[in-house]
């Protein structure tokens, strides 16, 4: 008697299973087929952007106050503001590089405003806005280094770096002696080089300026040794929509939004 | 249906994780059953402060989850001047988390067998520590085994967890793929492949124990 009981309920369960499933993937095909993420928004009333959480400067999520603030998110809010002429329409949800192409697949996000840098590859996956911020990587070291620049990286150094960003292909191509080793987010690639467990942290210099902003026993050294150009990422193949940001990036530039904006979170040295 | 070209283009990737997932299972595993017998006999001794000390060890050990003992291994130890890679420290951790349950499923097999056993050998002039070697263990190995199975089946899989610290296992190389090829899905399913050719053996294997076992009981 008890064992039947028991089928009946895994039945259910997997009934139920499959129907969110049958739900969510009825949603997703939906976002596809139409490929206008312009009117889904309107039509949801706001807009929803992937950002980072744990990136100082650009999408940090204060731990005393719970807010979730940085240059990303004020181009984001910028963006809310466009579309509905009111900045508190936006709903933030974090991505880490390893998740948001992923998630802007899904339908589950309407835009990557994540640090993400522009690359041929990753072209292929996503639509991408016009540049909104100029990078370039560098490194981050323990005040006092002997690493000065991209040129002290031997063989057997260790490198930091941070899974799934570009970051980690570019340093196997400058120094290809280089040891990498890849940690899920920023905030423990970070504590990983506070730990001694590398001689150099790589990332884009944005990054870097931020982790220096909080530790000031690290510093930056050496020349940016790449152009990492930041782009809003988008669905493939939704050019409407990728115009239509293209749009908002210039006006806000040309009525000096944008380099307030930037002034704000980025003191350049 | 599956993309085989993501296997074939990273065989060398995978292959590496896979033997370095499959060195940290057989590592932690002799050291968490040694230390794992160790515990149990402290918490079934006639002494009071090994007792103690076995309990506190298990309770606080089980109690917290296992990455947070490795974060502790890997980010904390530094701090004391002890530097360990993330394959160090993984080891270590996967090895004590383990050793926790294997010193219960240990010591409820002990303590299953008859009270009896225990009387009748010290009556006949055996010494408390023969009397575990030839009458209590013997007996007791069968009832654990079983679960003394399902905890190495658990390590193994538990093992993943070294991906978080640069531990260079599969789940490492799995994320460092599915970054660079912008494919998710398939990449993860090929690591669960590698996960099940360490996995599903080792299940049968502890099956074929268990049978084989009962038969000569």
């Amino acid at each position: 008697m008890k064992t039947k009981k028991n089928w009946l309920i895994a039945l259910i369960l997997v009934l139920i299973i499959s129907m969110l499933s049958a739900c969510g993937s009825a949603e997703k095909t939906g976002g596809k087929e139409s490929k206008d993420t312009l009117s889904v928004i309107k039509k949801r009333g706001k807009l929803v952007v992937g950002v980072k959480y744990d990136t100082n400067l650009f999408g940090y999520k204060d731990p005393s106050s719970g807010k979730v603030e940085g240059f990303d998110i004020d181009i984001a809010k910028a963006l809310a503001k466009k579309i509905f002429g009111d900045e508190k329409k936006l709903e933030l949800k974090e991505v880490t590089s390893k998740t948001r192409v992923q998630m802007l697949k899904n339908g589950d996000i309407d835009a990557i405003i994540a640090t993400m840098t522009i690359t041929p590859d990753r072209k292929k996956e996503v639509n991408f806005s016009d540049v909104y911020f100029k990078a370039g990587q560098s490194l981050l070291v323990k005040k006092g280094s002997k690493i000065k620049g991209i040129d002290d990286i031997k063989k057997g150094t260790k490198v930091l770096a941070v899974k799934g960003s570009t970051s980690v292909q570019n340093i196997k191509d400058k120094a290809p002696d280089a040891q990498v080793l890849e940690f899920e987010n920023y905030a423990e690639a970070f504590t990983a080089l506070k730990a001694g467990k590398g001689e150099a942290l790589t990332t884009d210099n944005s990054i870097l300026y931020g982790m220096a902003d909080q530790d000031s026993n690290y510093t930056l050294v050496g020349e940016p040794f790449t152009d990492e150009p930041y782009g809003i990422a988008l669905k493939k193949g939704d050019n409407k929509f990728t115009k239509y940001v293209n749009t908002f990036i210039k006006e806000i530039q040309d009525n000096g939004d944008y380099d307030k904006i930037k002034s704000k979170w980025i003191k350049e040295q | 249906m599956l993309d085989f070209s993501i296997l074939t283009n990273n065989i060398d990737t995978y292959l590496e994780g896979f033997l370095n997932t499959l060195k940290v299972s057989l590592l932690a595993l002799i050291l968490s059953f040694i230390l794992g017998v160790i515990i149990a006999v402290m918490r079934i001794s006639p002494m009071k402060v090994l007792q103690l000390a076995g309990t506190a060890f298990v309770e606080f050990i089980r109690n917290i989850p296992l990455i947070l003992i490795l974060f502790i291994f890997y980010y904390g130890l530094p701090s004391l001047g002890m530097e360990l890679s993330g394959f160090q420290a993984g080891t270590i951790a996967l090895s004590i988390y383990t050793a926790a349950f294997i010193a219960e499923a240990i010591r409820a097999g002990i303590l299953s067998v008859d009270k009896g056993q225990m009387e009748a050998g010290r009556s006949s002039g055996l010494t408390y520590i023969q009397t575990m070697r030839y009458i209590i263990l013997p007996q007791a190995i069968k009832i654990v085994i079983p679960p003394l199975g399902n905890q190495f089946i658990n390590l193994v899989k538990n093992s993943s967890i070294l991906g978080v610290v640069a531990g260079l296992d599969l789940m490492y190389f799995g994320d460092s793929i599915s970054s660079a090829t912008y494919v998710v899905f398939d990449v993860y399913i090929f690591v669960a492949l590698f996960y099940l050719i360490l996995t599903i053996p080792l299940s049968l294997f502890v099956g074929y124990l268990e049978r084989r076992l009962a038969v000569t009981g």
